[in-house]
């Protein structure tokens, strides 16, 4: 065989393995859109190429007064704005603090923060929840919102201050000589050269609420108050009202957006993973 | 040299200044005439007593006994309570010790006849050495309320007889030292009532089952496509990756709540759609061994986008004049592979792949939405697929069993902090002490 034979045999061998994954990867997410437009709501009888397509599903989330999915993607947006902000200013003063300069108990914050990003929030929920019911912010998203934006300082804080760390310390002595204080140095010189690891944090943490489900089912009691994710779950989990078609709907109008946002990024956000987590 | 000095005052003593600001915070100060900080950290102390004294004697009463008034004490609370008094105290122990510090210091300094500061350098002082603490001042209190306190709240109930049978405020509880953990490990009263001890063998077995080769197939598989798609022959290289990475781009409880509804075992596609093609019906839901197997092939469907984009970049800054030096001494593909890419491709990653164990040991998400770790099996109190993390949340929100979900927490705790220590070492920068 020689060799231009072999190289290309390869090639195909290599186009039949992606071609493999693609149609591994494709057949969930399209049969997920398939049964959103099934009209019925049973998974029984639908099917992946429905004969009578109908969009009643996403319609019903939109018009029907039974209906919270538009409140919900409100409480959503809401609460990652909030997260995306606070979580960013909060971690942007820790990391700074932690990268340039050294004081008593640095070392070991650092190993704490190391240590307490590999916690899971789980270990700590009936504390969560019973501490939020003893000053009134249960079933409240002003409760989760906090409880998002405390929980996230240890991995993003050494994210940062990763990051930070990759800055020359010239550039503040520079600025130092110039005149700049602490403040100074801050907003002046870290920030704005720290603009890509900050964007990747206020993404990953405007993202979150949008994803994560077990905090708010924890949380949150009332229908008004649910996030997408929860509300999205409950159509499923529902004993007597499950409705797989409904959900799929619904999910594939927050999957879209979400999932954009993510391909758009990637590169950004691995270089930032990248940057941020080997440095340390 | 402060014989000569004509300031020095030789006989003002740095030990009367330290034994002055332990009485009180602030005396020593005043001993050496800083009266504007004298009189900062009296107010301070002062405030402190007079505003938090009661509560934290509450408080620490309150976590030694856990209330002894049944329906009226609230054991839950008086540990809080007593938790916040702890936090205080280590708060006000920690400015006491640097009251300490600085009366001494600035007596030595009068001693030694230095200048004393101006009350205007005294302000850029504090200013200079307590920026970093000002500046973290709102997340650390962020995160001792949230992340510490609970912790610490968890590791507590592991030593109470919190239970569906002991519920505040109708109960009182009371602190049981190890009994829950002796529960857990050593328990066998006769006639199958080693419940605990069954579940807790076979949960942690399934768990680091789980974890190893979940993450080891999902790693794998990102490195081989990643190493596939780099190929120079390969085109569309861009189309390419957006398809590999999309199931990392859906968010994960979709994907997870779509394969249950796929892996259904009556209806779902896997068995009515494709393996009805083989005659087959396989019971994805019912039988733990299929389920298990299900999970697997799930998060390796879930992970390995994520790795393989971070392998892409890492393989893409790999200087070529490594492979053409190899190439110059014949070295076959595999030895390039082996010697070249793989240790490049790990050293720059490999905390993040660590990460990875970890993140899949606490895999919460994929377990409880899929199967909510179930099939149920026989003679156990957790489901057949059950981590321990969801076995945890099972015993918490499904059992009411709160103090035993704290024990095996703090188990939990000891396993991930060993993922922690591990992490210590790999991570570069810590190697380069001081560094950090």
């Amino acid at each position: 065989m020689s060799r231009k034979v072999k190289s290309n045999v390869e090639v195909t061998l290599i186009y039949l393995f992606l071609a493999f994954m693609a149609i591994v990867i494709g057949y969930p997410l399209l049969w997920t859109v398939g049964m959103s437009l099934n009209p019925g709501t049973s998974l029984y009888s639908a099917q992946l190429i429905p004969d009578n397509w109908s969009l009643v599903h996403y319609k019903w989330l939109f018009t029907d007064p039974s209906s919270n999915y538009l409140t919900w993607y409100k409480n959503s947006v809401m609460v990652a704005v909030a997260n995306a902000f606070f979580s960013v200013v909060l971690t942007s003063f820790v990391a700074y603090a932690f990268s340039r300069y050294r004081f008593v108990g640095r070392k070991y914050g650092l190993y704490a923060f190391l240590l307490l990003q590999m916690f899971p929030a789980i270990m700590a929920m009936v504390a969560i929840y019973v501490m939020l019911n003893m000053v009134g912010l249960l079933d409240s998203l002003v409760g989760l919102t906090l409880i998002y934006i405390g929980g996230q300082i240890p991995f993003n804080a050494w994210l940062v201050k990763g990051y930070f760390d990759t800055i020359p310390k010239e550039l503040d002595e520079a600025a130092r000589i110039d005149g700049a204080g602490h403040l100074g140095v801050f907003f002046r010189i870290m920030l704005p050269l720290a603009k890509p690891i900050l964007g990747v944090v206020a993404l990953f943490n405007f993202m979150a609420p949008f994803v994560d489900f077990l905090l708010p089912r924890i949380i949150l009691r009332n229908p008004e108050n649910f996030t997408l994710a929860l509300g999205l779950f409950n159509f499923i989990s529902n004993q007597f009202d499950n409705n797989f078609t409904r959900f799929a709907a619904g999910s594939i109008l927050i999957a879209i957006p979400i999932a954009i946002v993510y391909l758009l990024s990637q590169r950004f956000l691995i270089a930032g993973l990248t940057a941020g987590g080997t440095k340390g | 040299m402060s014989a000569n000095n004509p300031t020095a005052r030789k006989n003002h003593n740095p030990k009367i200044a330290m034994v002055l600001s332990i009485l009180l915070a602030g005396l020593g100060q005043l001993y050496n005439r800083r009266y504007v900080k004298g009189i900062i950290f009296i107010i301070l102390e002062v405030s402190f007593i007079v505003t938090l004294a009661e509560f934290i004697n509450y408080g620490i009463w309150g976590i030694m006994t856990l209330g002894t008034l049944q329906g009226t004490d609230h054991s839950i609370f008086l540990l809080i309570y007593g938790l916040i008094s702890i936090i205080l105290i280590a708060f006000a122990l920690t400015l006491y010790i640097a009251n300490v510090r600085d009366a001494k210091k600035d007596a030595i300094r009068i001693r030694n006849g230095e200048k004393t500061p101006t009350f205007k350098e005294g302000v850029r002082n504090v200013w200079d050495t307590g920026f970093p603490y000002f500046f973290i001042t709102p997340g650390l209190i962020m995160l001792a309320f949230i992340v510490i306190l609970p912790l610490m709240f968890t590791v507590a109930l592991a030593f109470t007889d919190y239970s569906q049978y002991t519920q505040p405020p109708r109960a009182l509880l009371s602190w049981v030292g190890f009994d829950n953990f002796a529960r857990l490990f050593f328990e066998t009263g006769g006639a199958g009532n080693n419940i605990w001890q069954d579940t807790f063998i076979s949960v942690f077995t399934w768990t680091i089952v789980w974890t190893l080769v979940a993450t080891t197939l999902q790693i794998s598989l990102g490195l081989f496509l990643a190493l596939l798609v780099n190929d120079p022959r390969i085109k569309f290289k861009r189309l390419i990756r957006t398809i590999l990475i999309l199931p990392w781009a859906v968010p994960a409880f979709v994907t997870i709540l779509v394969f249950a509804a796929m892996f259904n075992d009556r209806f779902g596609a896997i068995n009515t759609d494709i393996l009805a093609l083989f005659n087959l019906s396989i019971p994805w839901l019912q039988d733990p061994f299929y389920t298990r197997i299900a999970l697997i092939m799930i998060q390796t469907w879930l992970g390995f986008p994520f790795v393989f984009a971070l392998f892409t970049g890492i393989l893409q800054s790999i200087s070529k004049d490594w492979y053409e030096a190899a190439e110059v001494d014949g070295a076959s593909r595999f030895q390039k592979f082996r010697n070249i890419t793989l240790p490049h491709v790990l050293f720059a990653t490999a905390p993040l792949l660590i990460m990875q164990y970890a993140g899949n040991f606490n895999n919460f998400n994929i377990i409880y939405l899929f199967n909510e770790g179930g099939p149920a099996v026989r003679g156990q109190n957790a489901g057949g697929t059950d981590i321990l993390i969801s076995w945890v949340y099972d015993l918490t929100f499904e059992l009411n069993q709160y103090s035993m979900a704290a024990a095996i927490t703090i188990i939990l705790g000891l396993i991930v902090t060993g993922f922690a220590i591990f992490q210590f070492r790999r991570t570069r920068a810590f190697k380069e002490e001081g560094n950090i």
